[in-house]
């Protein structure tokens, strides 16, 4: 919209806003990305079906604990990230930033686990090309490629996510989301739910695999 | 407003205390030699943690139909895209 016409709204005291489809358009941007990642998922399940023995063999060298942590993390997050919506709802703006920061922090906890995580195996040789890798039959050299591209995905959109939810802290801090006006929030706390999603699925099929 | 969310923070906890549940079966699970029947139980564990996410985190439980139906649609796609590999999978590379 365009100055001038905001400033006419504003004068008409008729600003328009179209929460339902801000909503669809939210939704229909997460279904490209459950095909971007369900694209992976085939892929992981194609291989995992040809190379069922090495992927378990595989998956042994992850860490399930490390893995477990990420999950409880990214679940939490999710739980504060659609606490801040009902909060802001409820007109509590101060309690509904201190839920923002939170979910925000959980996300950054989750990637610094993640950075030690694959630091860890990087260090040991277990990466494309590296020098573990040469004598590892074919399935597990597989199984880390893809590995390392569904959780690197993944890891981006948390980032991806994390900023998000920065501009919509700065949003609630500016009263542009109040609680009348809050579909700003709901659709980042979309993109935040289905990166949890994602993690959902990613969890067991790389770390629990016995 | 016509859509009021169930504005209760005592649901969203709830619903975060079962995915901590859930994931905690889903480890001690995995622990156990279950062999194929594994991956099967932790897909189904991992889809009803998704369905708690979608209901209530996501609001689709309290959405309008339409949000439901283009949801299942999209599922629907993707579900045909795995099986019509599989078919090409089995085809391909028949179980020894």
């Amino acid at each position: 919209m365009d100055n001038e016409s905001v400033m006419e709204n504003k004068h008409t005291e008729h600003i328009h806003r179209d929460d339902v489809g801000s909503k669809m358009g939210m939704w229909l941007f997460l279904f490209t990305e459950l095909i971007l990642f369900g694209g992976m998922f085939i892929l992981y399940a194609g291989y995992r079906f040809m190379y069922a023995d090495s992927f378990r063999v595989a998956a042994m060298r992850l860490d399930t604990v490390v893995g477990t942590v990420n999950t409880i993390l990214l679940l939490t997050s999710s739980l504060t990230a659609v606490l801040s919506l009902a909060a802001i709802q409820k007109k509590q703006k101060l309690f509904s930033m201190y839920l923002l920061v939170f979910t925000i922090v959980c996300g950054g906890a989750f990637l610094i686990n993640k950075y030690f995580e694959w630091s860890t195996k990087i260090h040991h040789g277990f990466y494309p090309r590296g020098p573990e890798m040469a004598d590892l039959p074919d399935g597990e050299v597989v199984f880390y490629g893809l590995y390392y591209v569904m959780t690197g995905l993944h890891a981006l959109h948390v980032i991806v996510g994390m900023v998000f939810l920065t501009f919509m802290l700065v949003f609630v801090y500016k009263e542009k989301i109040t609680f009348d006006n809050s579909q700003k929030l709901e659709n980042a706390g979309l993109y935040w739910h289905l990166v949890d999603i994602i993690w959902i699925f990613l969890f067991p099929l790389f770390y629990l695999i016995h | 407003m016509e859509k009021t969310h169930s504005i209760n923070y005592g649901t969203y906890v709830l619903v975060w205390l079962g995915l901590v549940a859930l994931t905690t079966l889903t480890v001690a699970i995995a622990g156990l030699n279950l062999y194929s029947l594994t991956i099967i139980v932790a897909m189904a564990i991992a889809t009803t943690k998704s369905l708690l996410v979608a209901n209530y985190f996501m609001h689709v439980k309290s959405d309008s139909r339409v949000f439901k139906v283009f949801i299942v649609v999209c599922i629907v796609i993707f579900l045909t895209m795995i099986i019509l590999t599989f078919f090409d999978l089995i085809f391909r590379y028949p179980a020894k």
